[in-house]
């Protein structure tokens, strides 16, 4: 099993999960994240004052898969979340090592 | 013309089954001429007492301005001084500021110190009284003239927002509005020196605006920034206010209640000429409001590459504000140019006030100080009696009186009981600190 972190434009979110949900993906968590990366932040004015946003807001994607699956998940978000421009996000793959449903207890692959 | 039509037909099959009634009273009533002397007098006072309302709401423009402009944290010590402002307003204009406002032919000083004494009203009935038939009723003018005297208080609040201490500023409210306004005031508006001169000042872009701009300059400089606003270095730290949506609706009462403020000040409702007046009134005071709020828009569009809604607030507030002290002469294309350079000095001033560290929480000074200045010398663009001499002297009189009276009251109550929260009660916020109380409490930081 593997857990997919990636990290996307807030916009992209309701896209990605489209396509997500067309391979067969079951399930995800979702949170509304802020950080920087090679996009770093920028500069806004209020009252004639100009100010740092140094954290830029995004959206982190949670997903457990089974291993086989994973190339074709990290490839559809790399697919669906790409404008082409600076602050697309990031993907990172781990492994998992184990899995519970609690409301039956299967386990690992059963459970995702 | 077609709802005129429409109305009379109505009023027609209203009137038709006491036909016979309304001619009974015709007949009786077609020897008096002219039909009611009282007429004026009942018109001007039906008119003091309905844009005496208005300016009212103008508290509560200013209490959701501020509110909006405040971060979560003070927005209770906010509201509740706005409340207690107005209300210790309402009580001193009564005991001290009416009559030291309005002395008649009992001045203290001849056009300069007006009478002591409370303000009273006529009798139940106007019983044993005997009534100005040419101007309005004692009560009507008393509520009207007291709704100015509150506004100046609120300009105050807010550019001391979120650091300044509730009872210290609330004796500045009670001195400003039983003393340094209503003196001040007397020497336009009670027929006092600046009246003889020939100064002119409609509604009160000086006498009013200025005024509580000044009382909030003196208080800001002597109060100083909040925590956090400038850096060493002396860069300019944003602190964005926890509610544009309650700002913006502040700013609309406040546009609304100054078709109040400048409509009523022309005072009589009694012949055509005065209800065309107070139209033109109406019309003028909307333009420049719209001109302001324009010129905001474009103008930080252009400096800043994205329009900026509290300087396009503050702009309105600016157009009103220029529109103040003369808006009967001006035309509808000269009214919304006065009130566009209003909102053009707002964009500019803001950041300025901000080199010199003084830091105006939701930009009172721009708005009410420097255009009310412009609004006093724009009269003479559109008002031939008008002198820019005179302007300026009494700008500069009225001016150097406010700031130098406030200052002391500042420098007292900052030498006495102090004026400015500790540190920590300012980071945590003045709505715990000093009220124990929040104004959102469901949104904690948990």
């Amino acid at each position: 099993m593997k857990l997919i972190i990636a990290t996307i434009k807030p916009f992209k979110l309701e896209e990605v999960r489209e396509a997500l949900t067309g391979i067969g993906v079951r399930g995800m968590m979702v949170t509304e994240i802020k950080g920087f990366g090679s996009q770093s932040g920028h500069t806004e004015i209020y009252r004639g004052a100009e100010y740092a946003v140094n954290f830029v807001p995004k959206i982190k994607l949670e997903i457990v898969v089974s291993a086989a699956m994973a190339d074709q998940v990290v490839e559809t978000i790399t697919k669906t979340a790409q404008t082409g421009k600076i602050g697309d996000g990031k993907i990172f793959v781990l492994d998992v090592a184990q899995a519970v449903r609690v409301r039956t207890g299967e386990t690992n692959e059963d459970a995702i | 013309m077609k709802t005129l039509t429409k109305l009379g037909l109505a009023a027609a099959v209203i009137a038709a089954p006491s036909l016979g009634l309304a001619q009974e009273a015709a007949e009786a009533a077609a020897d008096v001429t002219p039909p009611n002397s009282e007429i004026g007098f009942i018109f001007t006072t039906f008119m003091f007492l309905v844009a005496g309302f208005l300016v009212f709401w103008m508290a509560a423009g200013f209490a959701m301005l501020e509110a909006g402009l405040v971060r979560s944290k003070n927005v209770t010590m906010q509201l509740t001084k706005n409340v207690a402002l107005f209300s210790l307003a309402a009580i001193f204009y009564y005991l001290i500021g009416y009559n030291l406002m309005y002395p008649g032919d009992g001045w203290s000083v001849e056009g300069m110190l007006g009478a002591f004494g409370p303000a009273v009203l006529e009798a139940v009935g106007l019983e044993g009284s005997e009534p100005d038939l040419t101007y309005a009723s004692v009560g009507s003018d008393f509520f009207f003239q007291l709704m100015f005297c509150a506004a100046t208080a609120s300009i105050v609040s807010g550019a001391l927002a979120e650091r300044i201490k509730l009872w210290p500023f609330l004796i500045f409210t009670v001195i400003l509005t039983s003393i340094i306004y209503p003196i001040q005031a007397s020497w336009k508006w009670g027929g006092g020196f600046l009246d003889a001169m020939g100064f002119l000042d409609f509604a009160g872009s000086t006498v009013v605006h200025s005024v509580g701009g000044w009382a909030a300059l003196s208080g800001a400089l002597i109060l100083g920034p909040r925590i956090g606003k400038y850096t060493k270095e002396g860069r300019t730290v944003p602190i964005p206010g926890s509610n544009l949506a309650l700002a913006t609706l502040g700013t609309f009462i406040l546009w609304l209640g100054w078709f109040g403020f400048n409509g009523g000040s022309q005072l009589y409702m009694d012949t055509a000429g005065n209800v065309a007046d107070i139209s033109r009134i109406f019309s003028n005071t909307n333009a420049a409001a719209a001109g302001g709020a324009v010129a905001a828009l474009i103008l930080t569009q252009v400096l800043y590459k994205k329009p900026d809604l509290t300087m396009i607030l503050n702009g309105a507030l600016a157009g009103l504000v220029s529109i103040t002290a003369e808006p009967l002469t001006p035309t509808l294309g000269v009214a919304t140019l006065i009130g566009a350079v209003g909102g053009v000095i707002v964009v500019f001033a803001v950041p300025f006030l901000d080199k010199l560290k003084i830091d105006d929480v939701v930009g009172a000074i721009p708005v009410h100080l420097f255009a009310g200045i412009w609004g006093t010398i724009a009269v003479v663009i559109t008002n031939g009696d008008a002198n820019i001499g005179t302007q300026l002297y009494s700008i500069l009189v009225v001016g150097i009186f406010t700031f130098v009276a406030s200052g002391v009251i500042w420098f007292i109550l900052k030498a006495t009981v102090g004026i400015r929260v500790g540190e920590e009660e300012e980071i945590n916020g003045l709505d715990m600190a000093e009220l124990g109380m929040e104004a959102y409490p469901e949104f904690s930081k948990g």
